[in-house]
């Protein structure tokens, strides 16, 4: 047998530290970074101005006060009918997104066939309303629950009344609007969640002879409720901050009285700071109050994004557990 | 059910208990087609918004409105030989309007007509129905004006509804916002996905997504006070208000939406091929730029593609820093877009009047576009996860 | 018969040398299944008798599992799955269309392959279809769910937690949990989806234990690709091949004299 002379040395490794100075490297790093830390400084700046302008002003006091005696002067005014306000709107929304938002999630994971016509539509009727402008959710509150139905209940209600009494501006309305347009938030995390449950559980359920249902009320949806949790927490944090919705269909810039009824109209935290931002006759001095209600509307709604990714959190970490 | 013994007295039985097919539960159908009938409310609801809006906006559309100031009278003998519809049309009222109103309130209408039109008005425009086609998006030159131009003005006795103003100060505004945003947005996305130490990255994305938790309000008013005077400060420009500002925090808007749709479709790039390009011995940046990015390019598209779609409909940031509608080139002027004439504008409209209708068009185009916009870009990505799946 | 090397190992393994010859309680003709348009079983016919261990052995992809899921209908939660012929247990085709599925599967049990525990406590566990079922009386859920435990042979060993979590439990225990669960509603047949598959060799023994103990009580069909498995269990075995059901006969038969080249290739450990 020939053997093949071996002329091939190795080049010696010159060395395994770094050669030279990377400078693409380093730029590309460097620019990445900087973009990065430039949204989380402004991030802080935003958050750091409002704190410190505003927690002077927040008190006890203001978080308890009225706007009866005048909405613009900071000696007296508080917010406590736009915290009811806004908390009404919110927890009835709630109860009108949560169950369909679920019963459409279960749906489509549960019930229907995975690659059928119907699940197809459902899914790009969700994906377009999670993009439909919040102004045009605001028109459609408008010509649809309030001038249609709510006309019409009038009709049929109160023939004699000489004044509307479902056809104007209320916090149903506002709470109905703002439910259809959460409506995709609750959808696509209860589906995430119940995508998540091992498919054994319902197999090992049915073969016991459990129905679809039982299946799905004692097995399903027990395991998927952090989920369900999140998307509402999910939901509740996007609406609490919206104001173009309720432009039209409830809310009002003065209405000291805290809302009773589920057809009066409400003063709502997110509106107040755009009428106290455009509408002060004396802006320097509205300044404590305005910087004040913006921090009481940050609260709330970063007490609730924060409580939802604590939920998920802990989800993802019994899942983990589980597997 | 029994639990006997097993077999032996169950055998008796035998398999009858089959024999019952759904019938069996009612109750359960029931409900089970009371969770397919609810499960089609989001259809419904695309469905309805549509129609609602568009619905407003149809007497626009088909050019059945007048917002002539003075329109033409006919004397009350002429009037009264019309045919209905025509009279109908003459008076401008709803067919259901039409039938319940009596002959003498029609009469009373008709004088009316005839009264208003005697309080000559002298300008030209007066006749003019401006909810036309070629008033809503063509040049017109209004007396006491040198030139044909673009106007959007829904006040006075002459209303100018030229939309182009809006379309443009919409467009600008957001292109404005993108530009801002995009590389932003982008340069985080490629940092946290490609280049953060994990550990680091476990807060950065959190971080950058607390941004989207900021009330478009609480972005409104941080713009207005504190970003205004400070922009001014830098730039020296006289608008205070401007589509330059505006821009700016619509941006800060746009960047999370744009963040978290690039980081996504940039982490679903697998892993092994950046491996594969670092056992090859190429740099961290290189392996990102030259492999992840191009990999990850739709998906980045869609972002943007995305985020254009919420900078036009985003209402409240427009609204609070935005004020004249002007046509203009310079990003220092001032500009009103769509959202935010709506936003301001439908409170003081008159019901079912034509600015009342023509806001409604606007709402109607905003709601096309950001559904074709919204239909690509979830396109795009859906295809772009398929890809990278292996599936297509 | 014992003079071929194949046949004398067989014979150590075969544990019953007589097969029962109880009823014959499901009647299978003609079965062929379709994914799409993929012919997953073809023209399967097979007769399983009551109170035996019947082993559905075979190549993966062969189709014993896909067989066994048309047995109590687990197959209909499949998308696009179609099936013809007929499959009849007790003198009633499942397949007609006045079955009712949910009463099907109360009477066919069945246990996975992968052990599925629900995430709550072991008594919960077997207490849930209890309920579903309609026992609602504290003392009867109790002594149902010892009975049903102590027939897995879990009694002993979880007596003492049975309101802690399922899922502590180890990969061999779930499974008898599992069993046990399958059990507690008493049904006429029990389907076992390689339920040892996943499972260390002590706990497989305590599993094959537990199959021939409860044969006296149900009829058991146990799909596996362990021959050693199915020789030791069972009564009957079908070996399938490409979705064929190639032979069926006793045990004994299949794994000493099998009628097809197949078959003693496969048993033999020759491909598969």
């Amino acid at each position: 047998m020939q053997t093949i002379p071996n002329t091939h040395t190795p080049e010696p490794v010159a060395h395994f530290h770094r050669s030279r100075f990377d400078a693409w490297s380093f730029l590309f790093t460097g620019v990445t970074g900087a973009c990065t830390y430039l949204i989380i400084a402004i991030l802080l700046l935003i958050l750091g101005n409002i704190v410190l302008n505003g927690y002077s002003h927040f008190s006890w006091r203001f978080l308890t006060g009225g706007a009866d005696r005048g909405m613009y002067d900071p000696e007296t005014a508080g917010v406590l009918p736009m915290i009811v306000g806004t908390a009404s709107r919110i927890i009835l929304m709630t109860i009108f997104v949560i169950p369909v938002g679920v019963i459409t999630a279960l749906y489509m994971t549960e019930y229907a066939h995975s690659t059928s016509l119907g699940i197809r539509i459902i899914r790009g009727a969700v994906a377009n309303l999670a993009g439909v402008p919040s102004i045009v959710f605001g028109l459609f509150g408008w010509g649809f629950f309030l001038n249609f139905i709510g006309t019409h209940m009038d009709q049929l209600l109160h023939p004699e009344a000489a004044k509307a009494v479902w056809g104007k501006p209320a916090l149903i309305w506002a709470s109905l609007t703002l439910a259809v347009m959460t409506l995709p938030v609750v959808i696509v995390a209860t589906e995430e969640a119940l995508k998540s449950i091992p498919h054994g559980l319902r197999e090992a359920s049915l073969a016991l002879g459990a129905t679809k249902l039982q299946t799905v009320l004692r097995i399903v949806l027990p395991q998927a409720m952090p989920g369900i949790l999140t998307g509402g927490i999910l939901a509740i944090s996007r609406a609490a901050g919206e104001v173009a919705p309720i432009l039209f269909t409830g809310a009002v810039s003065f209405y000291p009285d805290l809302p009773k009824a589920l057809t009066d109209p409400f003063m709502d935290l997110g509106y107040h700071v755009f009428i106290l931002s455009t509408q002060s006759p004396n802006i320097e001095q509205t300044r404590p109050l305005l910087y004040a209600t913006v921090m009481a509307l940050l609260l709330l709604t970063f007490l609730l994004n924060v409580m939802a990714i604590l939920v998920r959190a802990q989800m993802r970490r019994k899942l983990r557990a589980l597997q | 059910m029994s639990f006997k013994t097993p077999n032996t007295a169950r055998r008796t039985e035998g398999w009858m208990g089959l024999k019952r097919g759904h019938r069996a539960r009612p109750l359960e159908w029931m409900i089970e087609q009371l969770i397919q009938f609810v499960s089609y409310s989001a259809i419904i609801m695309v469905f309805l918004i549509f129609v609602f809006v568009t619905r407003e906006a149809l007497p626009i559309l088909l050019g059945q409105m007048d917002s002539a100031a003075v329109r033409p009278s006919l004397s009350m003998d002429e009037a009264m030989k019309l045919p209905e519809a025509d009279l109908r049309k003459y008076l401008n009222m709803t067919q259901s309007e039409f039938a319940k109103a009596d002959a003498e309130s029609i009469k009373m209408l008709v004088e009316l007509r005839i009264e208003s039109s005697a309080t000559e008005t002298t300008d030209k425009d007066a006749k003019l129905n401006t909810t036309q086609w070629s008033h809503l998006l063509g040049p017109y030159q209004w007396s006491g004006y040198t030139q044909p131009e673009y106007i959007w003005q829904p006040v006075g006795t002459i209303h100018k509804y030229n939309i182009v103003p809006l379309l443009v100060g919409s467009l600008k505004v957001s292109f404005i916002a993108l530009a801002f945003a995009l590389p932003l947005a982008l340069g985080a996305a490629i940092y946290v996905s490609q280049l953060a130490n994990p550990r680091i990255k476990e807060w950065l994305k959190p971080a950058i997504e607390l941004l989207a938790g900021l009330p478009s309000v609480v972005l409104g008013f941080f713009a207005m006070l504190v970003m205004a005077t400070f922009l001014q400060n830098v730039f020296g420009y006289t608008t205070r208000l401007n589509a330059f500002l505006a821009g700016i925090a619509l941006g800060l808007a746009v960047i999370p939406l744009v963040f978290s749709i690039a980081e996504d479709a940039l982490t679903s790039v697998p892993r092994s091929y950046t491996q594969a390009a670092l056992a090859l011995g190429s740099s961290r940046w290189q392996a990102a730029y030259q492999i992840v990015l191009p990999a990850a390019l739709p998906g980045v598209f869609a972002a943007a593609v995305l985020g254009f779609g919420r900078a036009l409909g985003e209402t409240m940031i427009v609204l609070m820093t935005s004020s004249a509608s002007i046509i203009s080139w310079n990003i220092f002027d001032s500009a009103r877009p769509i959202t935010a004439s709506i936003a301001a504008e439908l409170a003081e409209a008159v019901f079912g009047g034509h600015h009342y209708r023509i806001l409604f068009m606007l709402g109607a185009l905003l709601f096309t576009v950001t559904f074709l916009l919204n239909l690509i870009g979830d396109v795009v990505v859906h295809r772009l996860k398929r890809r990278l799946e292996g599936k297509a | 018969m014992s003079d071929t090397p194949t046949a004398r190992m067989a014979d150590d393994l075969v544990s019953s040398s007589v097969a029962p010859q109880t009823q014959e309680i499901i009647h299978i003709n003609d079965l062929s299944l379709y994914y799409g348009a993929a012919r997953a079983l073809v023209d399967i016919s097979l007769k399983i008798r009551e109170n035996v261990v019947t082993a559905f052995i075979g190549p993966s992809g062969c189709g014993k599992s896909t067989l066994l899921r048309c047995l109590n209908r687990m197959n209909d939660l499949i998308d696009n799955v179609r099936i013809d012929g007929s499959c009849e247990i007790g003198g009633h085709n499942i397949y007609g269309s006045e079955v009712d599925v949910i009463e099907l599967r109360k009477r066919v049990g069945m246990v996975f392959q992968k052990s599925n525990p629900f995430p709550k406590s072991i008594y919960e566990n077997i207490a849930f279809a209890l309920r579903l079922h309609g026992m609602t009386k504290k003392s009867d859920l109790d002594a149902t769910v010892e009975r049903s435990l102590r027939q897995a042979a879990l009694w002993e060993e979880v007596k003492d937690r049975l309101h802690s979590s399922g899922l502590g439990l180890s990969g061999g225990q779930q499974q008898r949990l599992c069993i046990a669960r399958a059990v507690a509603i008493q049904p006429e047949i029990l389907l076992m989806d390689e339920p040892a598959s996943a499972l260390d060799p002590l706990a497989t023994a305590k599993i094959e234990e537990l199959v021939l103990d409860l044969k006296k009580d149900y009829t058991i069909v146990i799909v596996t690709h362990n021959m050693q498995q199915a020789a030791r269990v069972s009564d009957y075995t079908a070996f399938f091949y490409l979705g064929k059901l190639v032979e069926f006969n006793t045990t004994r038969k299949v794994f000493t004299n099998p009628s097809h080249k197949q078959t003693e290739d496969y048993v033999t450990g020759r491909f598969g």
